[in-house]
């Protein structure tokens, strides 16, 4: 039955669908990024796309709708992601598949090649990374390929929009049907061939016309529950005709374990893995010399058994001592270009003959909070970002989780759960969406409970500045490096304590094992430094910024009128801080710091322009500028290193924000354990804190 | 060497061997044949984490990191690297 084809021609006048799918790794985003011009975040680790995304792009004058599926391995196996890819390809009915592969591992890419074609032969095929291939010395032979295959088959190196046009061609004609395309149908040995036989009538009758009767038969053979689930939706099956049919399927199996000893799994994948290496066989050549020499050199010194954990600390400390040394100067320009803006400002305010209310309520309320924010947040942020999307662009993530996993593994938790942390340092609510990445539901919501024990772009700028403003041991160089070494240990603390919760949880609430997992250590990508500098300025430095100055600019009004509005003898700011004053005096910390953690529940981001604000508006008014006078007014408002200590692990122990505790919602569907999400960490700051001050006045420190 | 099957994890780093078998049933024996360990699929042992376990394989190209206690689960045929 050549069901696949019954759409032929059939192109309304709207938009063609197109079906993005491939492995994890592929350079599938990015791919669609270059296609659409959207910027969907990508990184070289496995599962970034975890629900799919769409764009659109025009061709010759007509419209793509191009969706972005989740990367997977297969379409036969249960993970949530292969599950909506195979979901989409097979019931969707896409007008077009892409199947992006990765040049530099085509054999095993094959696999999911040679599955979606018995789904659908609308398939255009993108050889991705064709560049990494060839420095590998790795040869294609692209015509051969096609020829095999019996579709179009495209090399592309996205990352340099190289080939695109050429996809694009491919797609239009296999949606135009001007392309004839003629798949082999995948053959097994007689015995599958004979249980295939067994069910393909019954199945004929009740399939859709745009399913493949043999290729739905082949899969319940292979007896995926979940794959069964999905497809009884599709048939048109009475109860009665489905039973007979799942007798049919019964007896069908039966009879292949009986002859062969082997389940049907076993004989349908391994047929599939043995076309894709007789392919392999013939379309790649790879010339003399390890062709991913590179990668294991890498590899021996970044997940060396001694040298291992000390150089990735010793990285990310690097990472911290080059934004802590090289915001300095910056911070201190912007600051002064933007305070003698202020100062234009008020005597523009003046020379209007504006109230004094309005002047206070719009220059020293909104814009004074507005210019701290820039002048202290974007300096490390524009250093640190670059630097640590650089880490991601090589590849080396992945290896943390490998270094990382025998700890998460003694913790009853998921391997992935070092990916989905690694996510959480760029933004935590980012971090619980990838948690679908792990399979298991117990070990997935361990992740999501911790997730937010990793400090997010939005905490990192208040780790910085109060660390080189305190925890400068002497001047010079000493101070950005002990400086960068405590941002270090309170990164290393975090994820300790990631590890304790976990373990706690494990024993605990979420009782159980840890499940199987593989993970993959993709090959070193060479990093693009213009398109780093780029992609992290604009998706994440500009991003954070801008969700900073949006939601700080309200706050910095909320702050200003509770501070101008009198409630008995105090103005309302007053009041509340000294209602909390007992509170945060018991965690080392005062009532201003907890009414600003309490106001930057909507965004991390905001938490210190709001203690500035709130100590500016309470009374010392000082001149503004750079982190030396920064210093000054915290220092006049009573802090000392003890209290920076305690903000910074409160920063880091405390409730995730507001988008992230939403996100959680969202995943978990569950008020309880959005709570727990809440209470965990906010419990743990609390005692940590609490212990930390304590400790200190007893031994009379500060 | 011999041609006695062993458990996956016994392999040593550089060596490399054959599936033979594989005692895991399920989602798990899936998510393995996808990884493409079939029958008499050649694995190499490139590399052990810094605490020993998990170790990463070359696996039809791609590297591939796997727990001990999956890996023993895998039982190969070692080879002799020629």
């Amino acid at each position: 039955m050549s069901s696949i084809d019954s759409r032929e021609g059939a192109l309304p006048g709207g938009p063609v669908m197109v079906a993005l799918a491939g492995n994890p790794n592929t350079g599938k985003s990015t791919l669609f990024n270059g296609l659409t011009g959207m910027k969907q975040h990508t990184g070289n680790w496995a599962g970034k796309t975890v629900a799919y995304a769409r764009g659109r792009y025009r061709y010759r004058g007509k419209d793509y709708i191009l969706v972005d599926l989740p990367g997977s391995y297969s379409l036969l196996a249960s993970s949530a992601e292969e599950e909506v890819a195979r979901d989409f390809i097979c019931f969707g009915q896409p007008h077009v598949t892409v199947v992006v592969t990765d040049a530099t591992c085509l054999e095993r890419n094959l696999n999911l090649v040679l599955q979606i074609l018995e789904i659908t032969a609308r398939v255009v095929l993108c050889v991705n990374l064709i560049d990494e291939a060839e420095r590998k010395g790795i040869g294609l032979d692209l015509p051969e390929l096609s020829r095999t295959l019996g579709v179009p088959v495209v090399g592309t190196d996205a990352r340099k929009g190289r080939g695109l046009g050429q996809l694009q061609e491919a797609v239009r004609r296999v949606a135009g049907g001007e392309l004839v395309l003629k798949p082999p149908i995948l053959t097994y040995s007689q015995l599958v061939e004979k249980a295939v036989a067994m069910i393909e009538p019954a199945v004929q009758e009740l399939a859709p016309d745009y399913l493949s009767s043999r290729w739905v038969s082949l899969r319940m053979l292979d007896g995926g529950e979940k794959f069964n689930r999905s497809i009884s939706k599709f048939l048109n099956a009475a109860p009665a005709q489905s039973e007979a049919l799942a007798g049919k399927v019964a007896a069908a199996s039966g009879f292949l374990e009986e002859k062969s000893g082997k389940s049907a799994s076993d004989l349908i994948v391994s047929a599939i893995f043995a076309r894709a290496e007789s392919i392999a066989g013939e379309v790649i050549t790879i010339s003399p010399g390890r062709a991913d020499g590179w990668d294991r050199r890498l590899d021996r010194i970044f997940t060396s058994r001694r040298l291992g954990i000390p150089v990735m600390l010793a990285l990310l400390g690097l990472i911290f001592w080059i934004t802590i040394t090289g915001a300095n100067y910056p911070s201190e320009l912007l600051a002064t270009a933007l305070f003698w803006v202020e100062g234009h400002l008020q005597a523009l305010f003046k020379a209007v003959g504006a109230p004094a209310w309005l002047e206070g309520l719009f220059v020293n309320g909104v814009y004074r909070t507005l210019a701290w924010v820039v002048s202290v947040m974007l300096p490390p942020m524009a250093i640190f970002f670059p630097l640590f999307t650089f880490l991601e662009d090589l590849g080396y993530l992945p290896r943390v989780a490998f270094n990382l996993d025998s700890f998460f593994r003694r913790a009853g938790a998921h391997g992935k759960q070092a990916l989905t942390m690694c996510m959480g340092f760029g933004c935590n609510a980012a971090g619980v969406i990838a948690c679908r990445i792990i399979d298991s539901p117990r070990e997935r919501l361990i992740a999501m409970l911790t997730n937010n024990f990793v400090p997010c772009n939005g905490r990192f700028p208040l780790l910085i500045v109060l660390a080189s403003i305190f925890l400068g041991y002497r001047g010079g160089i000493f101070r950005s490096l002990s400086a960068a070494a405590v941002i270090l240990l309170v990164v290393v603390l975090g994820v300790m304590i990631t590890l304790l919760v976990s373990k706690i949880l494990s024993r605990t609430l979420l009782k159980g094992l840890p499940s199987t997992f593989a993970l993959e250590l993709p090959p070193y990508r060479r990093p693009q430094l213009g398109r780093i500098l780029v992609r992290s300025f604009i998706d994440r430095t500009l991003f954070v910024l801008g969700r900073a100055v949006i939601v700080a600019a309200p706050a910095g009004l909320v702050i200003w009128l509770m501070a101008n509005v009198k409630i008995g003898a105090f103005s309302a700011l007053e009041g509340s801080a000294r209602f909390l004053e007992p509170f945060g005096a018991l965690l080392g910390m005062d009532g201003y710091i907890i009414i600003s953690f309490l106001l930057g529940l909507p965004a991390n981001e905001i938490v210190i322009p709001l203690m500035i604000m709130s100590y500016l508006a309470s009374g010392s008014l000082l001149d503004l500028g750079s982190l030396g006078q920064l210093q000054a007014l915290l220092l006049d408002n009573g802090w000392t290193w003890l209290t920076a200590i305690c903000v910074i692990l409160f920063s880091l122990n405390h409730f995730p924000c507001g988008t992230t505790l939403l996100t959680i919602y969202r995943e978990t569907r569950n008020f309880g354990w959005t709570a727990a999400a809440f209470l965990i960490p906010t419990l743990t700051g609390v005692l940590i804190c609490f212990i930390v001050a304590t400790t200190a006045r007893l031994l009379g420190l500060p | 060497m011999g041609d006695e099957p062993i458990p996956l994890h016994r392999l040593p780093v550089g060596c490399c061997g054959r599936v033979f078998e594989m005692r895991i049933n399920d989602v798990a024996r899936r998510r393995m044949l996808d990884l493409g360990l079939t029958f008499n699929t050649e694995v190499v042992a490139l590399q052990q984490s810094p605490s020993g376990d998990p170790t990463a394989y070359f696996i039809r190209g791609a590297v591939i990191a796997l727990r001990s206690q999956d890996a023993s689960q895998i039982l190969i045929t070692p080879v002799k690297s020629g």
